[in-house]
């Protein structure tokens, strides 16, 4: 367009005098069009020039400034403030070569009548035309403007306009083999946006039975109801469809569900309890009755445990204040509070760890591996040695572990055990190499020296010579080691 | 560095475009809405939102105050109030039942935002979808297939044609067809094709690898710090001051562009020798002249100083990863996973991941675990265990559905750990409700096609990280993903001709479909993971891009 014919557009705009007959529309139309675009080209122009301002002050990546997670916790922050620009960490990356093609060029601009113009050459040097005709259909219009209209459209021809994204009338397929040919055609589109929009209908005007009765044959179509059912927080219709379908454990399940919204603790465990006459599987049945057990038992540590601690005459609580209360914790989370808190109680009470044992049935390795970890935070030491101490039938005590030696010094170490006490269980360690690396870490020079004299070998003796305190100790005894010709070194 | 490309690999094509669609969609919409208005943003969109436009550019379209969607009365001056959400409830079909269900229809208009697309890096774009695995292959809902079939719509008519399409898996299936039926409903046009090649997988078709923990740089770090959108924040103890700090993780990161695919192993070496060499640029100060100085200032030092800057955030990263792996025996749970990929001394695997859960080291960590033994052991070993609180009881219901956690059939002879463990735990219930669709509940075969595809290098060959032979180097010599192994195989015979065994073994759904147009170009592959993939994969396909001198199949991530 030139420049001599946009002025003459702009003419035609302004003038009062415009001759206009009906026979002349066509051309009306269409001029009335050019002069839009030359408006709009103006608009254009100046909104890029904008934006190229912009571009100079505002650089944006990661959250620069000017981002809009930014602006958005500034308005949270105060309104006040939205225009300031403040110091952000900027972080250098994909702007160079973003900025240029940020020009204010917009496509919507293209299917408001402007078609072809100079001034968006940035678009039009990386794009060819053909391309840029090509997102005509998918910047389609506004929803709102597609209703009223009137069709008469077949089953099919309506999945297809759904998928589409446009709308199409449902209430015409009023008999039940319209609608379940909707349904399945929707489920052969697999998209699953329309199969819903077809159950959304179905629901409203099928009865329930017919709806369940038909949904069974159609396994896709029921998954997306229970989908729907589910995000919709319909629980009272998914209820009557499981019922219906015959699913009596998941009906149990979700109504055993629920007690997660239920946030006093009576009130949640005499839902459980109600729950225990649902019809479980054996095991799930089980299962709850240990849940509802464990809510039990928990209330009643918790009330106990509370008066205690604020009481201020037990000593435990006073030393190491609770951090959170036990209720609706896991079971071995409550059997670590209770060795915390309630370790030698006897079996008798409801806080005693072995009680707790006892009644859930907890492996020995669980057992121990939580009582350890309990103990050893609380540096209870012979706490600790006992766990691992039985007598044979002899009478003879050795230290047994149902969790390898390894383990149990790591346990140890991360709760800062001294080294007198690691020492003990590293000397238990089997296999030698993984001893010493472990000894060797933890400065447990005897076991080290030990072990490479047992191992018979010097030259890693003499290497550990150069470790240890000039005069010290493990030195003399390094000497003592070295020189004893008893001894036949492999090396 | 293993990451210089071939010289011959072809050009990427430029995905920046994609950006500037959905913002011009965007404008578009806002366009809609004549006059003032307040833009409200669920913040689950904001990164990508980030990604794509900025606050000047919706001021220009009348947007006057933004805010974040919340659950709570709306305060605002403003006349017009502009909500942009994903659409939680369904897409429009429902969220107009429910805006009609509460009267509120007339009230409000809605409309698309068609924004399929993200590109986030040069070489991958993504969907941003998180609930698409979920939805897909949990709930059964296929809502997101015609978003699928769109986004390849759209890649097709700015990069395409494609000449050839591989696929496997159900879902894949169905995006493709919702692909073809948009591609013949438009209209066709003849352009040089930037993409030739196209493959899709589906997530479930390969579980095994996103189970295992990645030791590539940009994986660990994903583990660890969780990317987000390409971005991500890295917390007080990374940056040694008091603040955390976001960073976006790209090829425009010059020091992260060298290691993201590297073995972690070599991420320290290469660091330090890039602070060396920093420290060696900046020493080039001393006995300089004025005008020596002045040329320095002017033409080195920015640079310089953004790589300093780089290299301490990454430094920082490693440390940070070192201590909390470190922390957890790293080593022997990577020594755990890779007994199990291998099937060998299952018993010690078992007692190790039985201490794992007693210790409570980590629930997702002992959950991934259970998940791996039992996929890798064709859920004959399978177990249900939980001391991690009630709340899983529906955990388990989910892995269960999703084949991830296979149950032993009762009468079955119970192992050591199942009488143990299983007994404690009080929320085991869950997983009936799942029983019925078990029609969908699939039998991994994964010993199988270990053996048929060669995952497993032999263990007695020593592998040399820093010079990666095949794409088991993600995961340190021991086991080549198998979703990235298919898509070598069906490339190189271009097709699944010869893998027949492998695909019954997958349950079927494969495809391989060859357009009329006969591209140039099919040197530039677009892979898309349907239901998501972890960066490890990527890595391995950059990998089998740049051996293969085609380049780096697009990662097409669907959901993260």
């Amino acid at each position: 367009m030139t420049k001599s014919k946009a002025d003459e557009e702009d003419y035609w705009n302004s003038s009062k005098f415009k001759a206009f007959t009906f026979d002349d529309e066509d051309d009306e139309l269409i001029r009335l069009k050019e002069s839009r675009q030359a408006v709009n080209s103006i608009q254009r122009l100046v909104e890029e020039d904008d934006d190229e301002d912009d571009v100079e002050k505002v650089s944006w990546s990661g959250e620069p400034v000017g981002s809009i997670s930014w602006s958005v916790k500034e308005t949270a922050a105060s309104n006040q403030r939205t225009d300031r620009e403040p110091a952000f960490p900027k972080i250098p990356t994909d702007t160079p070569s973003l900025s240029k093609s940020q020009s204010g060029y917009s496509l919507s601009s293209l299917f408001k009548g402007k078609t072809k113009g100079g001034n968006f050459q940035s678009f039009t040097d990386t794009l060819s035309d053909s391309s840029i005709r090509l997102y005509a259909p998918e910047l389609r219009k506004p929803k709102s403007e597609y209703k009223d209209y009137v069709s008469d459209w077949s089953p099919e021809e309506t999945i297809q306009r759904l998928q589409q994204g446009k709308t199409a009338p449902l209430e015409k397929f009023r008999s039940l083999q319209d609608k379940l040919l909707l349904l399945d055609f929707a489920v052969s589109a697999h998209d699953g946006n329309v199969i819903t929009a077809v159950l959304i209908y179905l629901k409203r005007t099928l009865s329930k039975e017919v709806l369940f009765r038909e949904l069974e044959s159609r396994q896709t179509a029921l998954r997306h109801f229970i989908h729907y059912l589910t995000e919709t927080k319909d629980q009272r219709l998914l209820l009557e469809l499981l019922r219906a379908l015959g699913r009596t454990e998941d009906v149990a399940l979700l109504q055993y569900k629920e007690h997660l919204s239920i946030a006093d603790e009576n009130k949640r465990r005499d839902f459980l309890k109600s729950c225990l006459s649902l019809p479980f599987s054996a095991e799930d049945s089980a299962h709850v009755q240990d849940h509802y057990t464990l809510l039990e038992r928990q209330i009643i540590i918790e009330a106990t445990d509370r008066q205690a601690e604020r009481g201020g005459k037990v000593e435990i609580f006073q030393k190491f204040p609770r951090r959170a209360s036990i209720l609706n914790m896991p079971l071995i989370t409550t059997l670590y509070y209770c060795c915390f808190y309630h370790y030698s109680e006897p079996e008798g009470t409801y806080s005693s760890p072995l009680n707790i044992r006892q009644a859930f049935k907890i492996s020995e390795k669980q057992y121990f591996v939580t009582a350890l970890a309990a103990r050893a935070k609380l540096k209870a030491w012979l706490d600790v040695d006992a766990l691992f101490t039985s007598r044979n039938w002899l009478g003879f005590t050795r230290k047994k572990s149902p969790l390898s030696f390894q383990r149990v010094v790591d346990v140890l170490q991360k709760n800062s055990a001294p080294t007198q006490v690691l020492q003990d269980y590293v000397g238990l360690v089997e296999d030698p190499d993984m001893r010493i690396s472990l000894a060797q870490k933890h400065k447990c020079h005897d076991i080290v020296i030990n072990t490479y004299r047992d191992m018979k070998d010097r030259q890693q003796l003499l290497g550990y010579r150069g470790k240890v305190g000039r005069g010290s100790a493990e030195e003399r005894k390094i000497d003592e080691l070295l020189n004893n010709q008893q001894i036949r070194w492999k090396n | 560095m293993a990451n210089s490309a071939r010289r011959d690999s072809p050009e990427l094509p430029d995905f920046s475009l994609l950006k500037r669609l959905a913002r011009d969609q965007l404008i578009y919409l806002l366009e809609q809405l004549p006059g003032k208005k307040d833009l409200f943003i669920e913040a689950d969109l904001m990164s990508p939102l980030d990604r794509i436009a900025n606050v000047s550019t919706l001021k220009q379209h009348e947007v006057d105050k933004l805010y974040k969607v919340e659950y709570k009365p709306v305060v605002s001056t403003s006349d017009q109030l502009c909500f942009l959400i994903r659409p939680r409830i369904q897409t429009f079909y429902a969220c107009e039942a429910v805006l009609e269900e509460q009267g509120m229809f007339g009230d409000v208009t809605t409309d698309e935002w068609a924004f399929y697309l993200l590109p986030l890096d040069d070489d991958i774009i993504s969907l941003e979808l998180p609930e698409f695995f979920r939805d897909n292959f949990l709930a059964g809902d296929q809502r997101w297939m015609r978003t699928a079939g769109s986004a390849l719509h759209l890649l097709h008519s700015l990069y395409g044609p494609f000449s050839k399409v591989y696929g496997i898996g159900r879902y894949s299936k169905m995006a493709y067809e919702s692909w073809r039926e948009q591609v013949e409903q438009g209209e066709q046009r003849a352009r040089q094709a930037e993409i030739g090649n196209v493959f899709l997988i589906d997530r479930d078709v390969d579980f095994v690898t996103p189970l295992c923990s990645q030791v590539v740089y940009e994986g660990l770090v994903d583990d660890i710090f969780r990317i987000k959108c390409g971005c991500v924040e890295f917390s007080p103890d990374v940056t040694a001051s008091d603040k955390s700090v976001k960073v976006m993780l790209n090829s425009q990161d010059k020091v992260f562009n060298e290691i993201r695919n590297e073995h972690f192993s070599n991420v320290f070496g290469f660091l330090s020798q890039k602070a060396r060499n920093l420290q060696t640029a900046y020493d080039k100060r001393r006995g300089m002249d004025i005008k020596q100085m002045k040329t320095f200032v002017s033409e080195e030092l920015k640079g310089l100083k953004q790589e300093h800057r780089l290299l301490s955030l990454h430094i920082g990263a490693s440390e940070s990863i070192m201590k909390k792996k470190t922390k957890q025996d790293f080593q022997e749970l990577l020594k755990t996973e890779h007994s199990l990929l291998e099937g060998f001394e299952i018993r010690e695997c078992i007692s190790y991941i039985e201490e794992h859960i007693s210790r409570q080291v980590s629930m997702i960590e002992s959950l991934r675990l259970l998940c791996l033994l039992s996929i890798t052991e064709n859920g004959e070993l399978s177990f249900v265990t939980s001391n991690y609180g009630v709340d899983h009881l529906l955990t388990f219901s989910n892995l269960r559905q999703l084949g991830l956690l296979v149950e032993q059939q009762p009468g079955e002879t119970l192992t050591v750990m199942e009488s143990r463990v299983g007994k404690l735990v009080n929320d085991k219930t869950a997983g009936k409700l799942t029983d019925a669709f078990s029609s969908l509940a699939k039998k991994s075969n994964f010993r199988a096609l270990s053996r048929k595809l060669n995952l497993v290098p032999k263990s007695d060959e020593e592998y040399d990280l820093r010079v990666p032979r095949d794409m088991a180097y993600i995961f340190s010599g021991a086991y080549v993903p198998l979703s990235c192994k298919l898509i070598e195989q069906v490339l190189e015979r271009d097709g699944w001709t010869g893998l027949e065994e492998v695909t019954r073994l997958l349950n079927g759904n494969e495809f391989a479909v060859t357009g009329q147009i006969t591209s140039m170009s099919d040197r530039i592959i677009l892979v898309m993971f349907l239901g998501g993939c972890t960066f490890s994969e990527i890595s391995a396909l950059r990998f089998l891009g740049r051996e293969k001198g085609k380049h780096g199949p697009n990662g097409c991530s669907v959901s993260h």
